[in-house]
This record gives C-alpha cells, sequence and structure tokens, in this order.
C-alpha cells in the first residue's frame, strides 16, 4: 500500500460578495481613495472595510491535512458548507488553493457533475469522443472503450441521434458511462447517484465497488449514509472547513449524525401543522435513554422516549401515543398508553410523558416519529414527523451480531429450539 | 512512510510560477483541441437551411456592401484595383482576426459551466477557436482565390507576386495577434464585465483604423506613421501586395508587427495562466 494522495496544510480563502466592485471606474474610485487614506467611499456607514473587497473572508478549508492510502475508497461526509466541494474542486483542479499543497499519483478523475460539455446537437456517439477527450482520454482510448460505455449507458439504439432528443435519465447515463469508463488512478464522486432510477443507481454503486477492487482509489462525497457505508472503507468528517474526524465509516458516520442532530432539532413547539383543539400540546421529543444523541437510537437498546407536553389544566383521562413509520411513510410500530395500559387520570399541565422499550426493535435506518394525543376522548395534539430519528447498528439478540435491513425491518426476541419426535 | 517528491504526478500547488504556462500539457490535450474544433465546425450550421454555404454568403454580403457603399458611394480610392476585389481581400482578411479576437476573448465567460467542472489546460479553448477560425479563413480565401482567377481572366490588372510565399507567416501573425489579445481580454473580463462591450465596439473602431475599406497610400504621408502603428496594417497591406500587386509592403513594418504580436502573445499568456488558476472563484 502506497499513498496517493498526500494533502498538506491545505487552505481556501472565499470572498463573500463581489471581489472588487464589478466595474473599473468603481475601483479607481476605491483605490484612490486608498490611496489618499480616505476609507472606502463605496461602503455603506459603518460597514467593515475590508481593503478594496467588499465582502467578508470564509474560510472554506483550513489547514486540512490528510492522505490516502491507494485502493482505499474514501467517503467524504459533512454539512452543507462544510467545505466537501472546496476540497473536491481544489484536488479535480477547478481552483487552485489559497495555501498548502496537494500531492497526487496518477489520473485523477471527477465526477462533480456528469455531462459537462455534452453538446446538445452532437449525436451519442460524438459526444463519447468529445466527453471523453475532455475528461483527458485520447482517442484511441475512447475508441476502445466505445462498446463497453454504450453498453453500460444502455443507449445502443439511440447512438447516432443528438443527445437533446435522449431522455434525461439516458443522457444521465451516458454521461456517467464515459466518466466511469475513463480507468482512472483516482476517482473523484460528488453525489452524482442522486440522478437516474434506482437500478441505475445501483449499477453505479457497483461500478464504484469495481474501480476500489481493481486497487484504485476512491473519493466519495455524500449526503447518503446508506451508500457511504455500502462502499466506504474510510471516512471523513468535514465541518466549518476543518477535518473533523479521518477513521473507520461506522465510526465517523455516527459521529456526523449525532453532531447534526444539534442543527435539525426544529422546535417541536412551534411547529403549525398540527391538529387537535390544543388542550395540550408537545413541545419537545428526545431519545433519552440508550443512544448517543436525543434523535438516535440503537438497535436492542433498552430505549426510553422522552414526550414534553404543556396543556390547560385539568388533564384528565389523557391518552398518549405514539407511531414510528419508515421514510416512506409506512408504520412499523405504534405504542399508545391505553393499549398497553391504562388512560393517565390526571396529569400535571406540563411535564414529561416517558415511553419504555426493552429492546428497540427496529433495524438500522432513518425513521419519523409521530405523535397523538387526546384529553377526554378529544384529540388534543396530532404531529406527523414530529421528530426523526436514525438508528443504528446494535446487538439485538445479545450474540454479537448486529441486525442488517435484509432481516425485515422489525425484530423480536426469540429462542429456538429442537426435540424428537416419537 | 517515507515518498519521495519524484514519484508524484502532480502537485497542486496555491500559484504558479509566472512563466510556468504549462505548454507541454497543451499538447498533450491537441485531441481536445481537435475534437473542439471539429464540435465546433459540425454543429454551427446544424439546423440551418443553407449548412456551410453561410461560409461563403457572409463575406460575399459584406464585400457587396462595401464596394456599394464605400466604393461606389464614398467613392473611396482603391490603389486602381477593382473595388471587388480590394474590399473582398480585406474582408476575409479582417474577418479572420476580429473572429478569432471576439470568440478568445469570451473564453471564460462562456465555458464557466465547463471549467467549473473539469480540469484541462485553459488554453486549450482559444487555440481551437484559433483553428476552428482557421477553416473558416481557408474556406473564405479559396472563394477569395476563385474571384481572383475571374478577375484575372476578364484582364483586371492584377500582378500576383513572390510574396505570396509570407502567406503561412501572415497568417500566424493574424492569428496571434488574435489569440494575444484575445486572451488578455478574456483574462480581463473574469473581473471587468465591461471590457465584453469595449470589445464589440473597439473591433469597429480598429477596422477603421487599419487599412481595410482604404489603402494605406490613401492616407496622407503626415499622419502614416499612425496608421502603421497599428500591427495590423503591415499585415494587411503586404496580403495585398503580394496577391493583388499594389500595397505598402516594408519588411521592417513587419518585423515591428512580429514584435508587436509576441509581446501581446506573452503578455496574454501570463495574465490567462493567472487568471485560470482562480477565476471561477470570481466569476
Amino acid at each position: 500500500m502506497s499513498t496517493v494522495i498526500s494533502v498538506e496544510n491545505l487552505s481556501k480563502v472565499y470572498h463573500l460578495g463581489q471581489i472588487g466592485t464589478g466595474t473599473f471606474a468603481n475601483d479607481l474610485k476605491v483605490w484612490w481613495a486608498r490611496k489618499q487614506g480616505k476609507p472606502n467611499p463605496l461602503l455603506r456607514v459603518g460597514q467593515p472595510d475590508y481593503g478594496n473587497r467588499m465582502g467578508e473572508e470564509i474560510w472554506a478549508l483550513r489547514d486540512v491535512t490528510f492522505t490516502v492510502e491507494q485502493g482505499a475508497v474514501l467517503g467524504i461526509i459533512g454539512r452543507n458548507g462544510a467545505g466537501k466541494s472546496t476540497l473536491l474542486k481544489i484536488l479535480s483542479r477547478v481552483t487552485a488553493p489559497t495555501g498548502g499543497m496537494v500531492k497526487v499519483k496518477g489520473r485523477i478523475a471527477s465526477l462533480l457533475e456528469v455531462g459537462t460539455g455534452f453538446h446538445p446537437d452532437l449525436t451519442g456517439r460524438e459526444n463519447v469522443y468529445l466527453n471523453g477527450a475532455i475528461l483527458g482520454m485520447d482517442r484511441a482510448e475512447v475508441r476502445s472503450k466505445l462498446d463497453e460505455i454504450v453498453d453500460f449507458a444502455d443507449v445502443a439504439q439511440f447512438l447516432d441521434t443528438p443527445v437533446k432528443r435522449y431522455s434525461s435519465g439516458m443522457y444521465v447515463r451516458l454521461a456517467f458511462a464515459v466518466a466511469a469508463h475513463l480507468d482512472p488512478e483516482i476517482l473523484v464522486v460528488d453525489e452524482v447517484l442522486a440522478v437516474g432510477d434506482a437500478e441505475f443507481q445501483n449499477k453505479c454503486l457497483g461500478k464504484m465497488g469495481d474501480v476500489a477492487r481493481e486497487g484504485r482509489t476512491v473519493l466519495f462525497v455524500s449526503h447518503n449514509m446508506a451508500s457511504i457505508r455500502k462502499l466506504c472503507t474510510n471516512c471523513m468528517l468535514v465541518d466549518k472547513g476543518i477535518v473533523k474526524v479521518l477513521g473507520g465509516t461506522d465510526e465517523v458516520i455516527y459521529q456526523y449524525l449525532s453532531t447534526l442532530q444539534r442543527f435539525s432539532l426544529s422546535s417541536l413547539e412551534a411547529r403549525p401543522d398540527r391538529e387537535g383543539d390544543g388542550r395540550m400540546r408537545f413541545t419537545h421529543f428526545e431519545v433519552a435513554e440508550g443512544s448517543p444523541s436525543p434523535d438516535s437510537a440503537i438497535v436492542g437498546a433498552a430505549t426510553r422516549f422522552d414526550l414534553y407536553y404543556h396543556g390547560a389544566p385539568p388533564l384528565r383521562n389523557v391518552q398518549v401515543s405514539l407511531g414510528i413509520y419508515n421514510p416512506s411513510g409506512e408504520r412499523l410500530l405504534w405504542m399508545g398508553n391505553d393499549t398497553s395500559g391504562s388512560l393517565f387520570k390526571e396529569i400535571p399541565s406540563s411535564g414529561i410523558i416517558s415511553v419504555f422499550l426493552d429492546h428497540f426493535p427496529l433495524v438500522p435506518g432513518q425513521y419519523l416519529v409521530n405523535l397523538y394525543c387526546e384529553v377526554e376522548k378529544r384529540k388534543a395534539d396530532w404531529v406527523h414527523s414530529a421528530a426523526q430519528i436514525t438508528v443504528h447498528p446494535g446487538d439485538f439478540y445479545g450474540n454479537g451480531k448486529s441486525p442488517t435491513v435484509s432481516t425485515g425491518p422489525v425484530l423480536v426476541l426469540n429462542s429456538w429450539s429442537f426435540r424428537e419426535r416419537k | 512512510m517515507t515518498v519521495n517528491d519524484q514519484q508524484w504526478d502532480l502537485i497542486i500547488l496555491p500559484k504558479r510560477r509566472l512563466l510556468d504556462l504549462h505548454l507541454k500539457e497543451l499538447w498533450s490535450y491537441r485531441d481536445l483541441i481537435l475534437l473542439f474544433v471539429w464540435r465546433d465546425f459540425v454543429s454551427v450550421y446544424k439546423q440551418t437551411i443553407l449548412g456551410p454555404l453561410w461560409y461563403l454568403i457572409q463575406p460575399l454580403l459584406t464585400t457587396i456592401t462595401f464596394t456599394v457603399i464605400f466604393g461606389n458611394i464614398a467613392r473611396l480610392p482603391t490603389d486602381g484595383l477593382p473595388q471587388f476585389l480590394f474590399y473582398m481581400s480585406g474582408t476575409v482578411i479582417w474577418t479572420y482576426f476580429a473572429d478569432s479576437l471576439t470568440k478568445t476573448s469570451n473564453t471564460f465567460i462562456q465555458n464557466i459551466g465547463l471549467f467549473g467542472k473539469v480540469y484541462f489546460p485553459r488554453l486549450v479553448v482559444p487555440v481551437s477557436i484559433l483553428f476552428s477560425n482557421l477553416i473558416t479563413f481557408v474556406i473564405q480565401f479559396i472563394f477569395f482565390l476563385g474571384f481572383m482567377g475571374f478577375f484575372v481572366l476578364r484582364g483586371s490588372n492584377i500582378s500576383p507576386n513572390i510574396w505570396i510565399a509570407l502567406t503561412p507567416i501572415l497568417i500566424l501573425m493574424l492569428a496571434g495577434l488574435g489569440l494575444g489579445f484575445g486572451i488578455l481580454i478574456s483574462s480581463l473580463t473574469t473581473k471587468y464585465r465591461d471590457l465584453r462591450f469595449l470589445v464589440q465596439f473597439g473591433i469597429q473602431l480598429l477596422m477603421y483604423a487599419t487599412p481595410i475599406i482604404y489603402p494605406a497610400s490613401s492616407v496622407s504621408e503626415r499622419y502614416r506613421f499612425l496608421i502603421f502603428a497599428n500591427p495590423l496594417t503591415s499585415l494587411v497591406e503586404t496580403f495585398r501586395f503580394a496577391y493583388l500587386g499594389t500595397g505598402d509592403v516594408n519588411p521592417l513594418h513587419l518585423v515591428y508587427s512580429f514584435g508587436f504580436m509576441l509581446v501581446v502573445l506573452f503578455l496574454g499568456a501570463v495574465i490567462f495562466n493567472r487568471v485560470e488558476q482562480t477565476f471561477m472563484d470570481t466569476v
């Protein structure tokens, strides 16, 4: 194993707002004022003076240092604006860094956005040659791979049709196929998998897996934790231009999700999209026990959900229920105090209602929580998708193994035995 | 892990050295240049009725317009040459220079989408534009030669001579000047969009400062140095002299133009090289 990418103290500064003033005349005015020691004449009163520049500085990357080994599939995750794309742009030489250095061994191909350079009036075949050349292939190389590319994209019939007549799916497939067959030593991929249908997405993931198995290196930026988990051997968490964590995929994803929740907790109290007469309202939901963060749970862990509420007294004969749904809206679990026990006769005007589960029974993934309550048989509050929870892998059966999605969505404790029949 | 620097294929640094123009890399992308040229050639006249005929219609109409307006109405002198040939030679040469300049001066602005996604030496684009225009030029020039033959047969007084041998050098200088000014302007337009308007306007003015619609000999002696300060003047005059037999040819003027071209080309390349690295952050 050798290092194929070495990033040393890489920094990139962007200037928010305009650089210069956009017109030569105004730039001259600013320059003249500075020369005479006067303040920038174009600034509004109270606006800070950043010299000739009208905006403030943003460090998209700050002293980023890391190395990538040959054959690694490195996932890069982080919130929007964390600096992931800037990093990829520098690696693919679209823009130059402000400081630091990157050393690369082998050819880098980037799939920052597929289909760049496609000309609508040219045919599929012509565009394959053109796009291949833009990505750095010579004609002989494209010619030798043409069949493979066309097969992969599944557009053989339309090869001599101008691409402006293609469906968007065909267009994307062809574009991805060209890029994927570039056979670079290092492949940089940014969210291309958001396009195309499910089948094609799987094909792309498969192709990336192949690339990795052939000993080549892949850098993969995505917001889709499932694909990151599926593909990546290592993962890097970027936050505010700094590499926060670099390590095993599961560990880094876990860290990412726990930083993420701090920002995504929208106030349940303020949600307007709710039903009910409002005698009682949910103000906050969290996973209070058996989880690394208030919006995540672990498969098989003893778990407590806390439902914060506030209401107008007296709150008598209160029914509370909680449903857990998958992202496509199917209800997987439903729990209610009246079905598992009984209504609350009377509760304080504001407090916390808790639900206990001995073994959290859902496989890893993303889920939505609905909350519902009734006061004296009248609907008081009903919030769809009141909270989102992420379920992390865990040992459900106590046998050291973590169940996966393939076991089905819901887990149940069970035991097996056998006896002889006479 | 110790890896010595010799093993790296690519080192990305904040700023390249001023004169590090990556010309070798440009050469390795020659296939892309060819494909761009071919793309421009193939795609320009797709979905048009007359197709490639436009290559001939454009100079023809311009020449006729010039002949009518400047020749017949304004009655500008043409050094005794048939007006049609005089204006056509000027038009064909001027079109090559002007098109090369205007199109290359849009390099960055027109390719933001592409440059923002993929790396290749940015000079590929202006260089490919030069070659695309060269195709147009050759077609139009052959067209011009056809008319020349026609006028010779009709017994017009034109005398092509040995200076024709200079043709490739003249074309090279036209291309070099167009490219140099073009990339210089395209680099500056990433910051100042005003320049784009200036180019459209300026190129028209420049045509009147070049002996396209009048011969240099018609300019009075006192101001002739001014017209020859324009590096294009000696090119146009030499061209006319070589093919038609009249014009003001002076090797010193040609050397001046050549030097001028080298300076502009060098300046353009250096600034272009500077801008191409970070222009994505500016536009």
